[in-house]
């Protein structure tokens, strides 16, 4: 019989195709679960509808004979849901699809979709964040605080299920034309406000990158915790100057609130949060995915934002011809 | 034929100006019937008239030929300057329009065969008949694109030399390069061409205002890491762009200074830093730095140095906990104490208002002789003289990297550190002198 994997959250952007990929390729059964059905389509994978939130989860692990649990139903934003419906899911359904792990004889293997964002951002972070390192600020609420949240239950779990071998991803920001995220609806905004006096250094994973990753992750037992990210640095402004899109410097202070209503008004609803991400940027360090983990991501982050850019409007200056 | 040339009338009405400048009575009886004309002093227009050449004596508004005119344009230089004290005010679109042909005739042969058209342009403004309202249009109208475009490629060329339109070009296709986002930056946020954009603003500064002195540079590694231990002062952290201007300049290699939560919690400054190399002072980065081989810089007396009053001028404060010793042990690189002098006496820190600092979140609101009394122009620096020695490496590869966690070792060295940078400062000062001669 072969491995059976279950994919929590299928109806997240980008997971959909995660398990579509990884049932076409990994030779691996699927399962998806989620309350809605994804936009995408799963291919060969199995949609369950479940709620990860009640202990059915449990019921569909045992049914389904699941071997491998790969937990991405970690999202910043629901396309239609508030604050708390997020953090129910994210921190509430966390708990669950591990307690129904805990008890569950079949599942061997746990693999955690993670974020960068566990890392906060604050001035008073080092450039480069190692997976040793610890939040400095910027944890203390919305997705950053769930993602420590669920990282802390995920650490609880590993040490409960020594036998379990569980391996946590720290994605980078993700860019993508096919799916939403927060960075990439940042972007397609025609006017990027950006805060005075600060230009953020970020850090991006092309999605092939992040399948690949999550693919050998559910496929092998590679257990600890693993930065998922490009290669190199892009400053936001200098993103900005690829896109050929005008920025708006707006004052630090208050930044958040403006940022959000100046992309209401220009038709995007952001991720709360973003704003703390391009003040003060993010980079991690992924030595130990290449030497550890043993994947070498075959974009960089500039690679990625210029694959990204090419599906985007043209900006004014490239319309107006001022840059390239 | 200079008051030919003058074409008098040309700007504003006759007789109006200073005592300095006012009109003759000649002049003014030339500029229209209407005032009252009193040829009185009409010999001391002659005689201003005198240096100039026969030709010009000889020459009447109606027998101006294209010849004479062009003469005439050939020595005009001279006589208008000569005629300057006494010139009338409606002459004074005359130097301007001396001026453009002036400029001209140094750089292209063109102008000077074109200024008989203008000579005899000038000739038709001053009759009797001419309104005085509609001259001052003339005045510019008689602006050539041409020469504006010749004018421009001879400034060009002054400016940046025969190759300007080259220069111009790279500097146009630079910019836009940038306006594209094509550059690359380090994972700090280190951008190479903002970094020497920053050190060729910097070099004035250091060198014909602080008078830099460097010293030791042999010391630095010409690769590998390194970390650069200085003295800080100087109430405003300068000394820190100071250094890395003198290491670049001599070594051509950038520092990669460690700065506190401050720098990179402030807008632009912390913006600016990043891009000059700076990171935060934690041993994360200054270990990944020194592995990675570069050069870092360290003040390990951080706002207890910085922010210390001119009475305790070049008296090292303590050298943090330490910390910048076990990464350089962790790391197996030497570190280089570096002993600055010069920069205590840029803002004599003479005050303090704390309850103001608190309120800002900076660690002291500084009073100096000049700032808050003069404003801005107290922020401008005093011209101190520096001298920055590079002291003799102290070897860290001698102890094991375990050692970075045995406290007392490290104890030592930083004392170590701190006693080299203290007895150098004393005899640096000592050779100095007088920190503003």
């Amino acid at each position: 019989m072969s491995e059976v994997v279950l994919v929590t959250g299928a109806a997240t952007p980008g997971v959909a195709l995660a398990a579509r990929r990884l049932a076409e390729t990994a030779g691996v059964r699927v399962v998806a679960v989620d309350t809605t059905l994804p936009e995408d389509d799963l291919g060969p994978a199995k949609f369950v509808r479940a709620d990860i939130r009640t202990p059915v989860i449990s019921k569909v692990l045992a049914v389904e004979g699941v071997n491998t649990v790969l937990h991405m139903d970690l999202a910043p934003m629901r396309p239609r849901g508030t604050g708390s419906a997020t953090k129910e899911i994210n921190v509430i359904g966390t708990m669950q699809v591990l307690g129904a792990c805990q008890r569950s004889d079949t599942v061997s293997r746990v693999v955690m979709m993670s974020s960068s964002a566990v890392y906060g951002t604050s001035p008073r972070d080092p450039a480069v964040f190692k997976e040793s390192a610890t939040a400095r600020g910027g944890t203390k609420s919305g997705f950053a605080k769930d993602v420590v949240e669920v990282e802390a239950y995920a650490r609880g779990f590993a040490r409960r299920r020594p036998d379990i071998c569980v391996t946590t991803l720290r994605m980078a920001q993700c860019v993508s034309p096919h799916f939403s995220s927060p960075l990439g609806l940042y972007f397609s905004n025609p006017v990027l406000p950006v805060p005075m006096g600060f230009d953020a250094r970020l850090q991006l994973v092309h999605p092939e990158d992040a399948y690949a990753v999550v693919e050998k992750a559910a496929t092998n037992d590679i257990p600890g915790t693993f930065n998922v990210g490009g290669d190199g640095v892009l400053m936001l402004t200098q993103a900005a100057r690829m896109l050929g899109k005008p920025t708006l410097p707006l004052l630090p202070i208050g930044f958040g609130s403006v940022l959000h209503r100046a992309a209401s008004f220009m038709g995007t609803d952001l991720t709360p949060g973003v704003h703390r991400l391009l003040t003060y940027g993010r980079i991690m360090d992924t030595s130990a995915l290449r030497e550890i983990f043993g994947y070498t991501p075959k974009f960089s982050t500039r690679e990625t934002f210029e694959w990204y850019a090419e599906t985007l409007r043209p900006g004014l200056f490239q319309t107006l011809g001022v840059t390239k | 034929m200079k008051d030919d040339l003058k074409g008098i009338g040309t700007s504003g009405e006759a007789g109006r100006g200073s005592r300095a400048t006012s009109p003759s009575k000649a002049a003014r009886s030339l500029a229209g019937p209407a005032k009252k004309a009193a040829p009185k002093k009409a010999t001391a227009k002659v005689a201003a008239t005198e240096p100039s050449t026969a030709t010009k004596a000889t020459a009447t508004k109606a027998s101006a030929t294209k010849a004479t005119a062009t003469k005439a344009s050939a020595t005009k230089a001279t006589a208008t300057k000569a005629a300057q004290p006494k010139a009338a005010p409606p002459k004074k679109s005359v130097p301007k329009k001396a001026a453009a042909p002036k400029a001209k005739a140094a750089g292209a042969k063109k102008a000077a065969t074109e200024s008989p058209n203008r000579e005899r342009h000038l000739h038709s403004v001053p009759d009797d008949e001419q309104k005085t309202d509609e001259t001052p249009k003339e005045a510019t109208s008689g602006l050539d694109p041409d020469d504006v475009a010749a004018a421009f490629a001879e400034g060009a060329k002054r400016l940046l030399g025969t190759d300007w339109s080259v220069r111009i070009a790279n500097l146009a296709s630079a910019l836009r390069r940038r306006a594209s986002g094509e550059y690359e930056v380090d994972e700090f946020g280190l951008d190479p061409e903002m970094h020497d954009l920053f050190n060729s603003m910097i070099e004035p500064v250091a060198e014909s205002w602080f008078r830099l002195q460097v010293r030791g540079i042999e010391n630095i590694p010409a690769d590998g890491g390194a970390l650069l231990v200085a003295n800080h002062s100087g109430t405003v952290p300068v000394d820190g762009l100071i250094t890395g201007y003198a290491v670049m300049k001599h070594t051509g290699r950038p520092i990669r200074p460690l700065g506190a939560d401050l720098v990179f919690k402030l807008p632009y400054v912390g913006q600016i830093a990043r891009k000059m190399g700076a990171t935060l002072a934690c041993a994360e980065d200054a270990e990944r730095l020194l592995a990675s081989g570069e050069l870092a810089a360290v003040w390990p007396e951080g706002f207890k140095g910085v922010g210390k009053p001119f009475s305790e001028r070049y008296k090292l404060q303590r050298f943090g906990r330490g910390g910048f010793v076990s990464a350089a042990m962790r790391a197996q690189v030497p570190i280089i104490p570096v002993s600055i002098v010069g920069a205590e006496e840029i803002y004599p820190l003479i005050g303090n208002i704390p309850s103001l600092a608190r309120l800002f979140g900076l660690p002291y609101l500084p009073i100096t002789p000049f700032f808050p009394l003069l404003g801005p122009l107290g922020l401008i620096p005093l011209p101190s003289k520096w001298i920055i020695e590079f002291g003799e490496p102290v070897r860290t590869d001698a102890y094991p990297p375990e050692a970075a966690d045995d406290p007392m070792l490290l104890f030592n060295v930083t004392d170590q550190v701190r006693e080299t940078i203290q007895q150098t400062l004393y005899n640096l000062l000592v050779e100095r002198g007088n920190p503003f001669v």
